[in-house]
């Protein structure tokens, strides 16, 4: 009898450890052979007979509301009338510019695309290899109702939306919760609450910061008016970030040199103080309540105007569009109104304005906050503007149409002579130096043959955590003017070389990175090399990239340091650290 | 980019472009071809010969030294606390008891005593006395060292522009371009991050050579023409950290080199270390090198952390003027030694002092400054409840007249107009430079 038990658990026992190397083995070897449709990503249904997907690839995937509900065959259609529409005009504008465009890019590099712009990173292995069993017209799309979908996007352009909400700044220690504002983005995000609903409970937060997080769009101006909501910040950050209007010159004086146009929409003049000032006013109505934190009151707000003797009392007034104020008495809930009216334009341009400098990692015009009442920044903006407002602010719509458009899908190389005026129009896809944290999520993802999500184990989330802090830190945060044009930096080029995060992710590591999968499990050189371009640059390498790379294996004394050098140089591409 | 910049930029396509041409275009990220441009003219233009280069030494006090504890310390009024005051070597001036050292160097200097800002909170009031102007949420300024390295390019195998020690506000070039931010390096002790290979120098030139031969070039086919030069700079970033790799110029971050005792004339801090490390790397080229000194934020036992402070900069200040004007340094080297704002006449129950913008000190020394001098002066006794903040301070100096007064003392006109990358007109300081203070 004793024998026989014995004997079961020596069976037992083995039979764990049978499982647990299966396991390990199917962890390790994951991305590098075509898997069975089983594994990983569901892909999701296609509607194909909608007839967009053969004009140009564009819509044709079962797409989700802001319930994560698929949306009805109307609502489909309806979309891709609104990419159509749009289409019409980017190619009316490339005709009457005289510029060619570019070809379709390959499906892998819109999926890079838009990994990069909603996730924050390059796609993974892991992902592509599962896009790979879909149909070939199907994959962008599939890829981007996943990732509209995907936590890691929610809290990526949350943190993103609170850049430019409130800034960067560390704020007044205790009044203040920017982690806590970042979280409650990240949740309006994923319930795909509407752009009008958002700004509305912004400029009407009441409570304490804590409880009604979106309160410290209030608190973050706390420490620049003693302990209270700073009314000429809040101006300021609302006009750039609400209407599109850089307005601040006129806090101190009235506009000479015809940058900023105001007033009535069929008749404007040149902006004044009190335009600002006047908008201002609004935000006194925020009164701090100490412990309870934010609630309503009365403006009271007076200013000694340029060329004034004295202090005077300036009452809340908007800067335009005057007659689409409301009779709330409430004066922030008056301004909140006024803001998400469906007729103010301009505030649904700003949105869009926004939203598609995160896709495509460049403003349309010059600035993502400087739209002109009176200027076609680009033809494309009041368009969006208008299909934006019709379909009730509804921000993954938005995302969904925008990255629908030829212009998202268009290569950004041409067998003509590009040049920055073709990038002007979108006739070819425009390069765009990365951001650091894209950078350092891309440097991480490309480590890893499977996503790295909330998903992962808490070591490798902690890692990524504290290597992105450290790496962004070193590589040179923009902060709040992150979208501003760049070059690469003396600096970026030795973290990239010689740093820690890079050296890491590449140095041959059994359990945890990229390299030592390829080293270990890798069939042959043509696979680590495949490998190793999907990983990192989201491409399948060239004849000429092939050979050389087939070379450098054959010739190593060292295979696992020939893979490391080949991750290195992928690593240190000017493609693995631009967008294209 | 608009049409009018398309067509400046064609202009400048031809001829050298002026520099409001230039920051106009940089707004498009065409500042690019300016920046590739200036690469190229490096070599063509050099420094005339004779002319000496100017430069400049910030030491910053971060958190806010108290002017009570360092440069003005109104002994034996109702407010000096435990601060008493020494002679000095200019007659009749006097500073703090805890700077002993520096009191023997006080003939080469100047003291401001009568700064005045109307920033009280630490983030802001950092902005605004590095940059000389109040935070904007529109853009950033460029702190002092962008400003002079952006107005006089050249080559140089290390960054022009560094930051010792920084805690948390190195210099940045703002709309001047990440160009001129300051190359960040920790205590001089240490060696400089990420500057040595972490393979062999064969298998590195290997994995340039795939680099650019293979990966690079199929990057930049089909694409935007002149991609290199007129977008990325990546090979050009990639030679230059090249270049400083192997620079033997390296040397200057390694004070080891200096003697024994001279490195213990500073004393033993990163702070004192990274004095030491600057003047060596003015010495190679660099332009501008900031060094920050932390602890002074003292809401309690101000006394303490003060004296704590003043340990540490008294040497490292006081030797650092020495080797520089031994160096024949101290002409050409103006040397900026101040916190982002004082601290309160009133102790508080914690026997701190709070943050106190309306009348403080900053120390100057060195290339255009005056020697001996002290401009403004604070009331022993201010009533720190008056509705008027300035009606105790002599002679008020804001900040943007300080900036003016520095630019002014480097020979840089205060006066030009920038036009930020959206074509925003921002003067180099608004202020006026104070000529009682220049040499």
């Amino acid at each position: 009898m004793r024998i026989v038990i014995s004997s079961i658990v020596k069976l037992t026992r083995w039979s764990w450890l049978l499982i647990v190397i299966l396991l390990a083995y199917r962890f390790l070897s994951s991305g590098l052979s075509t898997p069975s449709l089983s594994q990983g990503l569901e892909p999701t249904r296609f509607i194909s007979s909608l007839g967009k997907t053969q004009q140009h690839d564009g819509l044709g995937a079962t797409i989700h509301s802001s319930t994560g509900e698929e949306w009805s065959i109307p609502e489909v259609q309806e979309i891709n009338r609104s990419i159509s529409v749009l289409d019409e005009i980017y190619l009316k504008d490339l005709k009457e510019a005289e510029l060619q465009r570019a070809d379709h890019a390959d499906w892998l590099t819109v999926c890079r695309r838009l990994s990069l712009a909603l996730v924050g990173s390059g796609i993974s292995l892991e992902e592509i290899r599962n896009l790979e069993q879909l149909p070939q017209k199907e994959r962008e799309e599939t890829h981007l109702q996943n990732l509209l979908l995907d936590s890691r996007h929610h809290h990526y352009w949350a943190e993103r939306w609170a850049r430019y909400l409130v800034g960067t700044d560390g704020g007044q220690f205790i009044t203040y919760r920017r982690r806590r504002f970042r979280i409650w983005l990240a949740e309006v995000i994923s319930e795909n609450v509407p752009y009008d609903q958002i700004v509305h409970d912004l400029l009407t937060a009441e409570g304490l910061w804590t409880d009604r997080p979106e309160v410290n769009f209030y608190t973050a101006t706390f420490d620049s008016n003693d302990g209270n909501a700073d009314p000429v910040r809040l101006a300021a950050r609302t006009a750039r970030v609400f209407l599109g209007l850089r307005i601040d010159c006129l806090q101190c004086h009235d506009d000479f040199l015809g940058n900023v146009n105001l007033g009535d929409a069929n008749e404007l003049r040149e902006g004044k103080q009190q335009d600002f000032h006047q908008l201002a006013a609004f935000f006194t109505a925020a009164k701090t309540n100490g412990l309870q934190g934010i609630k309503s009151g009365t403006c009271d707000y007076s200013y000694q105007y340029l060329d004034e003797t004295e202090e005077i009392t300036v009452n809340p007034k908007v800067p335009y569009g005057e007659d689409l104020v409301g009779t709330e008495t409430n004066p922030r809930h008056q301004l909140a109104s006024w803001i998400t009216h469906p007729e103010n334009q301009q505030s649904a341009r700003s949105a869009v304005s926004h939203v598609w400098t995160l896709l495509y990692g460049k403003p349309m015009g010059e600035a993502v906050d400087n739209l002109p009442l009176d200027e076609t920044v680009h033809p494309l903006l009041d368009a969006l503007a208008k299909d934006f407002i019709d379909h009730g602010f509804d921000i993954r719509r938005l995302i969904t149409v925008i990255t629908g458009l030829q212009a998202f899908r268009v290569d950004s190389r041409a067998d003509f002579q590009v040049t920055e005026e073709h990038e002007f129009h979108y006739a070819v896809f425009p390069l765009t130096q990365l951001r650091p944290e894209q950078v350092a999520g891309s440097i991480i993802q490309a480590s890893r043959i499977k996503k790295t999500d909330r998903d992962s184990s808490l070591l490798l989330q902690f890692q990524k955590l504290i290597a992105t802090n450290e790496f962004v830190e070193r590589f040179g945060d923009r902060g709040e003017d992150e979208f501003d044009s760049e070059h690469v930096t003396i600096t970026q080029r030795l973290l990239m070389m010689n740093g820690k995060m890079v050296h890491e992710s590449i140095e041959s590591n059994p359990i945890l990175n990229t390299t030592g999968h390829l080293a270990m499990f890798a069939q042959d050189d043509e696979m680590v090399i495949h490998s190793a371009y999907l990983c990192t640059l989201n491409r399948y390498p060239t004849e000429v990239e092939q050979e050389r790379f087939s070379q450098r294996l054959r010739d190593a004394d060292d295979r696992g340091k020939a893979i490391e050098d080949l991750m290195w140089v992928l690593t240190n591409s000017s493609e693995l650290t631009w967008n294209h | 980019m608009d049409f009018a910049t398309r067509k400046a930029l064609r202009h400048a396509g031809d001829h050298r472009i002026s520099r409001r041409n230039l920051l106009g275009a940089a707004g498009s990220g065409s500042i690019l071809c300016t920046i590739s441009r200036a690469f190229a003219e490096e070599d063509a233009n050099p420094e005339p010969s004779g002319t000496k280069a100017k430069n400049v030494i910030l030491l910053w006090l971060e958190g806010g030294p108290s002017q009570w504890e360092t440069f003005d310390p109104h002994p034996n009024s109702r407010y000096s606390g435990e601060a008493s005051a020494i002679r000095t070597r200019v007659p009749d001036l006097m500073i703090s008891e805890l700077l002993p050292q520096t009191a023997e160097i006080m003939h080469h200097a100047t003291l401001i005593r009568s700064l005045t800002s109307k920033e009280g909170d630490h983030e802001r009031a950092v902005y605004n006395i590095k940059s000389g102007f109040r935070p904007d949420p529109t853009l950033i300024h460029p702190s002092i060292g962008a400003v002079i390295c952006h107005e006089n390019e050249e080559a140089a195998e290390l960054p022009r522009h560094i930051s010792i020690v920084p805690q948390n506000s190195p210099g940045v070039g703002g709309f001047l371009g990440a160009k001129y931010d300051a190359f960040k390096i920790n205590d001089p002790a240490q060696p400089v991050p990420d500057i040595e290979n972490r393979v062999s120098q064969e298998r590195n030139s290997q994995r340039i050579d795939d680099l650019y031969s293979i990966v690079e070039t199929e990057f930049q086919r089909g694409r935007l023409r002149k991609l290199e030069m007129e977008r990325t700079l990546h090979k050009t970033a990639t030679d230059a950290a090249l270049k400083m790799m192997s620079s033997e110029q390296l040397d200057a971050f390694d004070i080891s080199k200096e003697s024994l005792k001279l490195r213990n004339s500073f004393g033993d801090s990163s702070f004192g270390r990274g004095c030491l490390a600057a003047v060596r790397l003015i010495e190679s080229g660099t332009r501008c090198v900031e060094v920050t000194l932390g602890g002074w934020d003292s809401h309690i036992t101000n006394h303490t952390l003060q004296a704590a402070g003043c340990k540490t900069l008294d040497p490292a200040l006081a030797s650092l003027i020495n080797l520089l004007k031994e160096r024949d340094l101290l002409d050409s080297t103006l040397v900026i030694c101040g916190g982002e704002f004082g601290r309160t006449p009133r102790i508080n129950p914690a026997e701190g002092r709070d943050h106190w913008p309306h009348g403080f000190s900053m120390f100057l020394a060195g290339c255009g400054i005056g020697k001996g001098k002290v401009y403004g002066a604070t009331d022993p006794e201010p009533n720190p409840n008056a509705a008027n903040t300035l009606a105790h301070v002599e002679k008020p100096v804001t900040i943007s007249d300080l900036h003016a007064t520095i630019y002014t003392a480097l020979g840089i006109s205060p006066h030009l107009e920038y036009q930020t990358p959206i074509g925003r007109p921002i003067k180099r300081s608004e202020g006026q430079p104070i000529k009682q203070i220049l040499s």
